[in-house]
């Protein structure tokens, strides 16, 4: 991947790709975002320049309020930017409108949450099968599915109960499951571990960690947490709306992270 | 637009125990007022019409509105019982009853107060003109007696209506030798006897009306055209259906009107309570939209998931508001029915249109109630719903 | 910071709940007392009813006549002042929707006997002097813009044909539940009309008003006056003009009583919607309970906030409510016209629109105050609002 810490002056441009390698799954260009609070327009995201290739694990640091959330809102499409543009395998997604984006989410994003954010009236099958009802698939397609990605975490035998008769670790993993189950190009993780004691944390990882060396998947991941930002193949820094590598990068080859 | 799972709008009503229970429970009461007033009319439409065969016609002194009040003399009603349209009988005579109709006032059983009953002196054929009234206990009086018979409603709800007591007006005392079923007509609330006897009881020269059965009930307009055109006689003719239903209209206007209104006044309590619990549960669930909307759920299914949950709560409430208006056919009203100043007991009447009715009140009130909440559901913006969490 | 300061800033925290309650109230307590006020109107006529007047009929039912010479004998029973024939006319103007009640009646003693029924001097005499005038209230003369002068035609229904009278006087009422809508006409000239067309139905009277010395004598002489007519072709029932108005309200008493009881519902309708209201706040705050308490408040402080809010909150619905059912009340009476001729709003009926406020406000209170007051601090402390 490549951080550009694109004050405004220096030259901003794509890295000329050679021909052959793939383009990146995720780009941004020039990408703003500033909120308005009580009566004062307060910058957020100034002028962000971002590539994750597929396949790639990215940690997101930096100080409270510095945006980390905003940044994987406008890349998941539950935000828009005021400006700039964000391709995901191609398509910019700032040009969707509202269903296109909500059509895109459900095919594209797994979503990964602090606070795990499944539905309390719903079995832990029920919510894993939640992103499915929205393709086109039969039931019996949606049961197998579901299956699968409650195999893969773990939690097949706990299909029937609901969150409140799992534990938080297991309540995330079902999470997890329900983000991957359609299969999603990208996976986002906003504070995964962020409610977890360290047992659930660490088995939390180790799932994430699975599943994108097995499976390929790529992750997008904001943390508070170092052991967590570890895990990471690489971890980026978000001060004052801008991007940066910072201190201690920790760097596999990309070869290496890619299967 | 893929809809969110119908389990998310049920279950979440589960959840709230004691919240779906009030909010239903408001809505029960207002379609039990709903439905009951709906049955009250209705039943009283079939006591009333019930009173009226197809093929009968009444004749009364023109504009004179009730029975009571109209006066037929006697060369006018032997004018009106040999039309061509009045059906002949086996035997020779004119299937026709003239007939007296007077009030008396006799104590009700239950709360002790005279109340006015209807005495109807009939004419020989006056029972074979009502198909519907049966003998249930005793026997029919003999003509030329002051024997007489009491209507079943009566026989409950007046002292001395027992057979063999006797009732005593128009200077005679009168026997009870029979208790008869009118199958829930207004007859059930009258009392029967020989029209002739009662005419002298009551020192009259003009009976009040005068029934006929028609020969073939098509020609019901040829005879009315005839009988009000003619100067001999000022009349109105009527089926007898329509004369029973015009008996009661002031009535059932008055209980529908009444009962519409309140029952509109009552289901904007109804509804605000409806209102307040999802807005509530909105307030309550705001992540859990932002969830669903960032997997991809359209605003549109958001709407329709909390929509469905208030549907819900107003089909629970027509369930148990229904159920308790039903039970209300076990009761019996008996008033005075304030066009003929006369006795009238009926009931409760449940018809399959006043279960629909109900449902699309009960909906109703669920949409207006819900849809506010919905539609602010809906209009949250994902990030903000999220940190809400 | 005091608790009613407390209590109240609290109830308008959370302002669309608080408003939307209020709302409820506002309507259920005025479609309350709405109702209890047509109960009221029933009874009407019974509530204006003359202790010194009596009535007297035919002892069989109200829609058998009595000969007219039982004026003269009742009017030399010991204890009457005065003796006034009146016949229910029953016709229609225009059209039967249009009803109001006329009477034929004898215009010296009867108007005597009401006082209630005030009309000027002039047109008293001009009403008398003319056999065809009549006489009719306020109310009626608003609703059809009669004045004096104008010509009534009444289809007859009871007494076939058309009759035609002329205005000649308006009563005003002396008291708010006097009926102003009815219609006076003269005894004679319907008698001597009737006496023309069909002599068999003349010189026969509805009923004869009786005014009596001496109220308290009243069962007395009205047991006298029966007397003079057993076992006659017509016997008398002869009875306080209250206890006769009491019986037409005694045939409808199903209707009543059912009216009654619906009034009843919408409270029970209402309490439902503040209960919800109050569980819900107080689930919503029982953090705030439990620290209040930590800081050494007791139980019954938390429970009396509860208790204050939402009887708080019914006393706003209420006042509301009660100030919209005269407006609401004088737009209905207009409407139902004559058939409710008398229809106020009575100090009653607001003292049980007051009360079942109250009533509401407490007992939503009963089941969130009991769980606010006996939270537990560590518990409470630990929810999440």
């Amino acid at each position: 991947m490549t951080p550009r810490d694109d004050g405004g002056a220096a030259a901003s441009g794509v890295i000329p790709v050679p021909a052959g390698i793939q383009h990146s799954l995720i780009s941004l260009r020039g990408v703003s975002k500033s909120y308005r609070r009580g009566g004062q327009i307060v910058p957020v995201l100034n002028g962000i320049t971002l590539d994750v290739q597929r396949g790639d694990f990215l940690g997101l640091m930096g100080p409270s309020g510095s945006g980390k959330s905003t940044l994987l809102n406008l890349i998941a499409g539950i935000d828009k930017p005021d400006a700039g543009e964000i391709l995901v395998d191609g398509v910019d997604i700032t040009r969707l409108g509202e269903s296109e984006l909500a059509d895109w989410r459900a095919g594209s994003v797994g979503f990964v949450f602090q606070f795990y954010n499944l539905m309390p009236v719903l079995t832990a099958f029920e919510n894993v099968e939640l992103p499915l009802i929205l393709t086109s698939l039969s039931r019996r397609e949606r049961r197998e599915h579901v299956e699968a990605a409650l195999g893969l975490v773990g939690l097949a035998d706990r299909m029937e109960h609901y969150p409140s008769e799992l534990s938080g670790g297991q309540q995330q993993r079902v999470a997890i499951a329900r983000a991957v189950v359609t299969d999603p190009k990208l996976i986002v993780a906003d504070e995964p571990t962020g409610d977890l004691d360290r047992h659930s944390a660490e088995e939390v990882l180790m799932l994430m960690d699975r599943l994108n060396l097995e499976l390929g998947k790529t992750i997008l991941m904001v943390t508070h947490d170092r052991r967590a930002a570890d895990r990471a193949h690489a971890i980026m820094y978000l001060d004052k709306g801008e991007l940066s590598t910072g201190g201690d990068i920790h760097e596999r080859s990309v070869k290496e992270a890619r299967l | 637009m893929k809809a969110i799972p119908i389990a998310y709008s049920v279950r979440n009503l589960w959840t709230r125990k004691l919240t779906t229970v009030l909010t239903a429970g408001g809505m029960a009461l207002v379609v039990f007022v709903f439905a009951a007033v709906l049955m009250l009319d209705a039943g009283l439409r079939a006591s009333l019409v019930a009173s009226g065969q197809p093929d009968n016609v009444l004749v009364t002194r023109r504009a004179s509105g009730t029975e009571i009040q109209s006066g037929v003399e006697r060369t006018q009603a032997a004018i009106i019982e040999s039309q061509p349209e009045i059906a002949i009988g086996p035997g020779g005579a004119r299937v026709a009853s003239k007939e007296t109709v007077v009030l008396i006032a006799q104590p009700k059983r239950d709360t002790g107060v005279a109340t006015n009953i209807v005495v109807r002196g009939v004419g020989a054929e006056g029972a074979a003109l009502r198909p519907q009234v049966r003998i249930a206990a005793g026997r029919m009086f003999r003509f030329g007696s002051t024997e007489i018979v009491v209507g079943r409603s009566i026989a409950e709800r007046f002292d001395g209506t027992g057979l063999g007591q006797s009732l005593r007006f128009g200077g005679r005392e009168w026997t009870v030798v029979g208790v008869f079923d009118a199958g829930g007509s207004a007859f059930d609330s009258e009392i029967w006897g020989d029209g002739e006897q009662m005419m002298q009881s009551f020192r009259r020269n003009a009976f009040s009306s005068v029934v006929g059965r028609l020969v073939d009930p098509g020609r019901f307009d040829q005879l009315k055209r005839r009988l009000e055109s003619d100067p001999r006689l000022t009349v109105d003719v009527k089926r007898e259906r329509v004369f029973y239903e015009e008996q009661s209209e002031v009535m059932s206007n008055f209980i529908r009107i009444l009962g519409l209104t309140l029952s509109v006044i009552f289901s904007i309590g109804a509804m605000i309570g409806a209102m307040i619990t999802m807005y509530a549960a909105v307030a309550s669930r705001t992540s859990e939209i932002g969830s669903l909307r960032a997997l991809g759920f359209r605003r549109g299914a958001v709407v329709a998931a909390f929509l469905a949950e208030s549907l819900f709560l107003a089909a629970l409430g027509w369930a148990v508001g229904l159920a308790l208006a039903s039970l209300m056919q076990f009761v019996n009203i008996s008033t005075m029915n304030w066009q003929s100043f006369s006795e009238l007991a009926f009931s409760f009447a449940l018809t399959p249109n006043i279960v629909v009715q109900s449902f699309v009140f009960a909906l109703a009130m669920g949409l207006a109630g819900g849809v506010l909440p919905a539609v602010r559901a809906a209009r949250l913006k994902i990030v903000d719903a999220l940190r809400a969490a | 910071m005091n608790s009613i300061k407390l209590i109240f800033r609290n109830a308008f925290r959370h302002k669309l709940r608080t408003g939307l309650t209020v709302v409820g109230l506002v309507v259920a307590i005025m479609a309350f007392g709405l109702l209890q006020t047509v109960v009221h109107a029933w009874y009407a006529g019974a509530d204006a009813a003359a202790p010194n007047r009596l009535i007297t009929r035919n002892a069989i039912s109200l829609v058998f006549p009595m000969p007219l010479h039982y004026r003269d004998k009742i009017r030399a029973v010991a204890g009457v002042r005065r003796v006034g024939a009146a016949n229910w006319f029953g016709g229609i103007y225009q059209d039967p929707k249009n009803f109001f009640p006329q009477f034929a009646i004898d215009p010296g003693p009867y108007l005597a006997m009401y006082p209630e029924y005030r009309l000027p001097e002039d047109e008293l005499r001009a009403f008398l002097r003319d056999r065809k005038g009549a006489v009719i209230g306020r109310k009626l003369a608003v609703t059809h813009g009669f004045k004096i002068g104008d010509t009534i035609p009444l289809q007859g229904t009871i007494y076939p044909g058309t009759w035609t009278f002329t205005v000649r006087a308006i009563y005003d009422g002396a008291a708010a539940n006097t009926d102003t809508s009815q219609m006076f006409f003269h005894w004679d000239y319907v008698n001597e009309t009737i006496k023309a067309r069909m002599p068999r139905r003349a010189d026969q009277v509805g009923v004869f008003v009786v005014q009596i010395d001496d109220p308290a004598r009243s069962a007395e002489i009205a047991q006298a006056i029966d007397r003079q007519f057993r076992n006659s072709l017509a016997e008398t029932l002869t009875e306080t003009e209250k206890a006769f108005q009491l019986g037409f309200v005694a045939m409808t008493e199903a209707i009543v009583q059912a009216i009654r009881l619906v009034s009843f519902i919408v409270i029970f309708v209402i309490l439902a919607v503040m209960a919800n209201t109050m569980g819900m706040t107080a689930r919503e705050r029982l953090s705030e309970y439990a620290t209040l308490k930590a800081l050494g408040f007791g139980p019954g402080y938390v429970a009396r906030l509860v208790f204050g809010e939402s009887v708080a909150i019914a006393f706003i619905g209420a006042a509301v409510g009660i100030a919209l059912t005269f407006p609401v009340a004088a737009w209905f009476g207009a409407k139902m016209g004559t058939l409710f001729p008398v229809f106020n709003v009575s100090g009653e009926t607001l003292a049980m629109q007051a009360g079942c406020a109250l009533g509401v406000g407490i007992a939503a209170a009963i089941l969130p105050g009991r769980s606010a007051a006996r939270v537990k601090i560590v518990e409470g402390l630990r929810a999440i609002g």
